[in-house]
């Protein structure tokens, strides 16, 4: 079974990196981008079984830092 | 005194903190390396390095934090035995959940590597005692990610208690409030950005950072 862990910053939270990529799509000449914000993508591949729980307690003590990070977790059943 | 600097794969000053200490203590301190479970026994003063633990990987002081020797950092620090963290240090604490608050990349995006003017916001505290309140000092810092970020309610908690240790005078990374070294509740874990052991003899072009280690001896003793 894998999982997908999307890690972005919470709402309010300075993004300096997105900051540069907005301004990057500008200098390329790509209009009418309001706003970018970068994260990450985990993926995990995990025993059958693990339940959602399992997985957002990886994320509350590792794969994201809740102080300044929300994280989405999303299965991808079948893969 | 016994002290002890923990290393992890890719702190990388490490030695510097060394000599710091032995320079002040007269007595070299134990190296610890990450795997290691226990300290040890009668440490005074636990030294957490700058550096690229686990190559920054995840986040900084991400991967370091939940290394087997954090386990025993903590416990330390819970029974009162002083633990300083320099830059990554101050990552590594404030990831594994000793400090408040959050480090992230410089809002300039660049590394910023030089010596930087700062407040001694608080010299009351275990860590500052050899300097006065509101004292300009200068020490040099290295780093890409040292914008400290926290909510506003502990921001404020944190100036109200008197545990903002030092304040940058000038913006250097966006942190808020620049602060640049903060203390815990409890008053005896210090995490800051600069490097006070890259300021401590005439031929480092400058001796603020001695004092810091002076100050904590001195109290530890």
């Amino acid at each position: 079974m894998k999982a997908r862990v999307f890690v972005t910053l919470k709402p309010g939270v300075l993004d300096p990196q997105g900051k540069a990529i907005h301004h990057a799509l500008e200098g390329l000449g790509f209009g009418g981008v309001q706003d970018v914000r970068a994260g990450k993508l985990i993926e995990l591949d995990l025993a059958d079984g693990t339940s959602d729980d399992e997985i957002a307690d990886m994320c509350r003590k590792l794969l994201a830092n809740t102080v300044i990070e929300n994280f989405r977790i999303e299965r991808l059943e079948n893969a | 005194m016994k002290s002890a600097v923990i290393v992890f794969p890719g702190s990388n000053c490490d030695r510097d903190l060394k000599v710091a200490i032995e320079l002040v203590t007269g007595h070299a301190p134990e190296m610890v390396w990450h795997k290691e479970s226990e300290l040890p026994a009668g440490i005074g003063l636990i030294a957490i390095p700058g550096g690229f633990s686990y190559g920054d990987y995840l986040r900084s002081g991400a991967m370091a934090a939940r290394s087997p020797v954090m386990r025993a950092v903590s416990e330390a620090a819970g029974r009162g035995v002083p633990v300083l963290g320099i830059c990554n240090g101050f990552q590594v604490l404030t990831e594994a959940g000793l400090l408040p608050g959050a480090l992230m990349r410089n809002a300039g995006l660049s590394f910023v590597s030089r010596p930087v003017a700062l407040t001694v916001e608080n010299a009351q505290s275990l860590f500052t005692a050899r300097y006065r309140q509101g004292e300009a000092i200068s020490i040099p810092v290295a780093h890409h990610d040292g914008n400290y970020q926290a909510d506003g309610e502990t921001l404020d908690r944190l100036e109200g208690e008197g545990r903002v240790a030092f304040r940058y005078s000038e913006s250097v990374n966006g942190s808020a409030r620049q602060i640049a070294g903060i203390i815990n509740d409890a008053g005896n874990v210090l995490g800051m950005m600069p490097h006070p052991e890259r300021a401590m003899e005439p031929a480092h072009g400058n001796e603020d950072g001695r004092r810091l280690f002076e100050g904590l001896l001195e109290a530890v003793a």
